[in-house]
């Protein structure tokens, strides 16, 4: 665990933008003036935080496993809970996605957001410290106080700025995923009875009671299905989405639903191998539904922020199903789809915020022909639509394809269902496309629609470059991820060889029995 | 055991001769007098906390008054808590009473006699003693329910709350005889060493006696099902002395309740678990469940504060020293959002009016954004969302619950039982967040007096911050330092 950091670059990177939250929250005066500085000082804290973070991204040391950067301090000493900070190959890419995507929104809420600006900006940046927190959280218990604080800046969020059922929204945005997070909360508490620590390095090394894993297992489970969302409980999301504004939407899709698939890889594959392996049938069944079944329901949908959640919903199928896998190419396809998918989605919200900012509706059937006036929008729209389809030499291409490897070895049925999954995303996709860019500009007001202007531009062009980036060189990412990973299966496959030794020893040890009876008859 | 130690007490004996010099000023002086009598009443809770917390000196367990009394960590912490707590009641509610002409001078006093009264109980060591300070508090405060005796409601909560107080005092009674029929004793140390005795029988007459003990201190914690006092008494008492029921009091009876079912009947916590699972489980749930319709912020208040009852019992259902330990973190914690929740309440005046309807929040972020805040953040506490202070509140006594497990797993029940509460909780909390950010303003209030913008700014932070090291160790550590000399005496 090497820190050649002398200074603790994770806590900097996740507290900073709480201290720009700080320093919003006092500043008075006019309220035009206030606006303004409360979106200057924010765009500011989270740039410095994402030049910050590259810290991580260029010293972070690849051919490493451990977690680096690591910081340790006594937190609650009487129960031996410490504040324990690091990142490995598996957590190292989403600090930075999270960093990434907040001075994104923020830009895209400059003029989309007038009420009440300097509440928004300070729940963004808390927002970003959760996220980065959460990421980055090497103790159970740090980690819930940071996945759990997460619901609080989006609660108000969709409810303050959101769209008509914005309270709806929020409540069973709130509800669903508080109550799947109590439960973890039950688990974590369990664990650290059993154990004595919650310390998630430590916790690896330590195996957990098989009888015990199931159930925490689940309980783990409930928490972080919620999260991705996977069917059935997905419903929560659409809803969500829809009502959000933009910029909630973004970090809902790009940053709170990897939560989900980051919880499973950093907890429940680590530290309950074997309930895993048991449960691995219903993830495959749970996923393969989704895939299917929500992008059949995203073909229906009229509403393009509704389409695209569900797509997201779909593609979050495929994620859970690249981790259960267990092998190299499932999780680091896994891994790799989440953050593609994170810049993808988050890019695709960003779309429908573009239009959605000028004509005040999502209505698909209100827009068609955009191609023709809005030249710019359509090529960003585009690159975004097929990375969202996967077509080859963009990100969504890789994560797909190595999931599709990954699950071909482990189970051939899925394979073979998730990957209708992408069919049927071409089609919904490419139908949205066409409907909205393509065709004739028949459409009165749609004919005054002015083209990205430069702020959005400027939105986009990172998001578009990253996109072709891990499209067309994405060793640079998996790279990130290879030890950590290759770290992953070896100790799941130890797990269970070992329980697997032990479920023979004791069939022999049964048969000595029984051939030692037999003989004293 | 025969010596009397009256250095142990003495900040009982200060508090008392204080009182009873402000009631002889009050008397001869009169109402003019309420403003100086209410500040010196505060005085006098400072100087006794400063007594309770230097005075002992002992680290391990002192006895006084032929072992009626005992002071040990266990007493200074939960001491320390109702003292504050009593001290801010009083502070909040100096204002309040000026403006809506109770300036009485009894008001302030009786809470001081009710806090002495707490005091008693907590370092109750003997049936009668427990009866003596229980009964001190609860003539205090049925008197302050009914204060504003020219209105209904008041009235009315001050006769229920009387009522069904001594219905419960009878059964406290009639049990407490029963215990002593059956062990001969009424010290809770020769209680102990008589059930030790007894072994694994304790026998019926004694389980019974025990049961009256329980029914009539869950009255006193408002735990279902001995809570129907509490919405209605809520509700109809003053502002100011509601938020006075709702910390003190209950920090004191539970506190009782803790040291009588762990001290003496530390050797039938199979036989009093049961009980105590059962308030536990039935108050978490119609705290959770009944609030959710009302309408009236002190009615929803009155129930929440059954509902945390339930979930500081669960720390008791453990039975353990994580257990007591984490007990004593979730009152702490539970005081501190309860006091804040509540100047937030006493602040909300419309044109020189209380108001207490839910829907008078609204957009309240608009027209007073700190106070709103300040509440959106007590909600969420409340509700036990991370990192806020009531999160760690329940983190404690679910962890303890989790260790004890019980022989049955009736512990884990306890626990899922409680977090699936606890969400259903977290809606009323979020309606009131939402009625306050989420919805159109609809007139703000009267601006807030410099005393609860005090108690708020003081509130919010210690709430804010309990994550933090510098807040969150000491509690733990006094909390289980607390816990351990309970378990060691």
């Amino acid at each position: 665990m090497s820190n050649e950091f002398n200074y603790p670059i994770l806590s900097l990177v996740t507290f900073l933008p709480l201290i720009g939250a700080i320093f919003v929250v006092f500043i008075r005066g006019e309220a035009e003036a206030v606006a303004r500085n409360a979106r200057w000082v924010a765009l500011w804290t989270s740039l410095v935080t994402f030049a910050l973070s590259l810290v991580i991204w260029f010293g972070f040391d690849r051919g490493s496993a451990d977690f680096q950067f690591v910081e340790k301090r006594d937190w609650i000493p009487a129960l031996n809970i410490s504040y324990h900070m690091g990142v490995d190959g598996i957590s190292m890419a989403f600090v930075i996605l999270s960093t990434l995507l907040t001075p994104i929104c923020i830009l895209a809420s400059w003029e989309a957001i007038q009420n009440r600006v300097k509440e928004y900006m300070i729940a963004f940046l808390v927002l970003e410290t959760l996220m980065v927190g959460t990421f980055c959280a090497l103790d159970l218990v740090v980690f819930y106080v940071f996945f759990e604080g997460v619901l609080l800046p989006m609660f108000l969020i969709i409810g303050i700025w959101g769209g008509a059922r914005r309270v709806y929204s929020a409540f069973k945005f709130f509800l669903y995923t508080l109550l799947g997070s109590v439960l973890m909360l039950l688990a974590i508490l369990a664990i650290y009875f059993s154990t004595g620590t919650t310390d998630v390095p430590t916790l690896m090394q330590h195996g957990i009671d098989p009888t015990w894993q199931k159930w925490l297992w689940l309980a783990f489970f409930a928490s972080f299905a919620v999260k991705v969302p996977m069917w059935p409980v997905h419903t929560w999301l659409p809803d969500a989405h829809v009502e959000a504004p933009t910029a909630g939407s973004v970090i809902l899709a790009g940053v709170l639903l990897k939560m989900g698939g980051y919880g499973f890889l950093r907890f429940s594959l680590p530290l309950l191998p074997l309930a895993s392996a048991y449960f691995t049938p219903l993830v495959f069944a749970l996923s393969a539904i989704a895939v299917i079944y929500t992008s059949l329901v995203a073909l229906a949908q009229a509403d393009m922020k509704k389409l695209i959640a569900y797509s997201s919903v779909a593609h979050m199928g495929f994620v859970t199903c690249g981790i259960f896998t267990f092998n190299q190419q499932g999780l680091e396809g896994a891994i790799f789809q989440m953050l593609s998918h994170g810049i993808v989605s988050g890019a695709l919200f960003l779309c429908v915020g573009v239009v959605y900012d000028r004509l005040h509706t999502r209505e698909i059937a209100r827009y068609g022909g955009l191609a023709n006036n809005m030249p710019r929008y359509a090529f960003a729209f585009m690159v975004m639509t097929m990375a969202s389809v996967g077509l080859p030499g963009t990100g969504g291409f890789v994560g797909e394809f190595l999931i599709m490897l990954g699950t071909f070895q482990a189970n051939t049925w899925v394979a073979a269902l998730i990957t209708t999954g992408i069919i049927l995303g071409a089609a919904y996709m490419l139908w949205l496309y066409r409907r909205i860019i393509f065709g004739k500009l028949e459409k009165e007001d749609l004919k005054h629609l002015l083209d990205l202007g430069p702020r959005e531009v400027a939105i986009f062009v990172p998001l578009l470059f990253i996109v072709l980036w891990m499209g067309i060189y994405p060793s640079s990412f998996t790279s990130i991820m290879g030890p950590s990973v290759q770290k992953l299966v070896q100790n799941y496959q130890a797990a269970t060889q070992q329980a697997a030794d032990a479920g023979a020893n004791a069939t022999m040890t049964a048969a000595s029995a029984t051939a030692t009876t037999t003989a004293g008859e | 055991m025969t010596e009397m130690n009256y250095l142990a007490a003495l900040p009982e004996i200060w508090m008392a001769v204080a009182g009873m010099a402000l009631l002889l000023i009050g008397a001869f002086r009169g109402d003019r007098s309420t403003r100086a009598i209410g500040l010196a009443a505060m005085t006098v809770l400072i100087a006794t906390l400063i007594l309770v917390l230097t005075g002992s000196g002992a680290p391990s367990r002192a006895l006084a008054f032929g072992g009626l009394f005992t002071v040990d960590s266990f007493a200074i912490y939960a001491k320390s808590l109702v003292l504050v707590a009593a001290a801010i009641s009083i502070f909040m509610a100096l204002g309040y009473n000026e403006r809506e002409g109770m300036a009485r001078f009894e008001i302030p006093l009786l809470m001081l006699f009710a806090t002495l009264g707490m005091l008693m109980m907590i370092s109750a060591n003997d049936l009668i003693s427990l009866y003596v300070g229980l009964e001190l508090q609860s003539l205090a405060l049925y008197v302050i329910a009914a204060v504003r005796r020219d209105t209904l409601r008041s009235t009315e909560a001050g006769l229920k709350y009387f009522v069904l107080g001594a219905l419960s005092s009878g059964m406290l009674l009639y049990g407490a005889s029963l215990i002593y029929g059956f062990t001969g004793a009424t010290g809770f140390d020769a209680i102990a060493t008589a059930i030790q005795a007894k072994g694994a029988e304790p026998g019926l007459g004694l389980i019974i006696g025990l049961v009256f003990l329980c029914a009539g201190l869950a009255f006193k914690i408002s735990a279902v099902p001995f809570h129907m006092w509490t919405p209605d008494v809520y509700e109809g008492a003053p502002t100011p002395v509601t938020a006075f029921f709702a910390a003190a009091p209950k920090l004191a009876a539970i506190a009782l309740f803790t040291r009588v079912l762990v001290g003496p009947f530390g050797d039938m916590t199979e036989e009093w678990r049961q009980i105590i699972w059962f308030i536990s489980v039935t108050s978490m749930l119609l705290g959770s469940f009944a609030a959710i319709f009302q309408t009236s912020i002190k009615r929803l208040m009155a129930y929440s504060s059954i509902g945390n009852v339930g979930y500081a019992l669960v720390g008791l259902a453990a039975g353990n020293q994580a257990g007591v330990s984490g007990l004593l973190i979730y009152m702490a914690i539970y005081i501190v959002m309860t006091l804040g929740t509540f100047a937030v309440i006493l602040a909300m005046r419309q044109k020189g009016q209380m108001v207490e309807k839910i829907a008078d929040l609204a957009g309240l972020s608009r027209s007073q954004p700190m106070l709103a805040y300040a509440m959106a953040i007590f909600m969420f506490s409340m509700a036990g969302i991370p990192p806020l202070g009531g999160f760690f509140a329940k983190f404690f006594v679910f962890k303890a619950a989790i260790e004890a497990g019980g022989t049955d797993g009736s512990l884990y029940a306890l626990a899922i039982i409680g977090v699936l509460t606890s969400v259903v909780s977290a809606f009323y909390y979020l309606r009131i967040v939402k009625v306050m950010f989420f919805e159109e303003p609809a007139g703000g209030f009267d601006p807030v007096d410099g005393s609860l913008r005090l108690v708020l700014w003081v509130t919010v932070a210690l709430i804010l911050f309990t994550v933090i090291p510098p807040l969150l160790v000491p509690l733990t550590g006094n909390a289980g330092v607390a816990a351990a000399s309970l378990f060691a005496g």
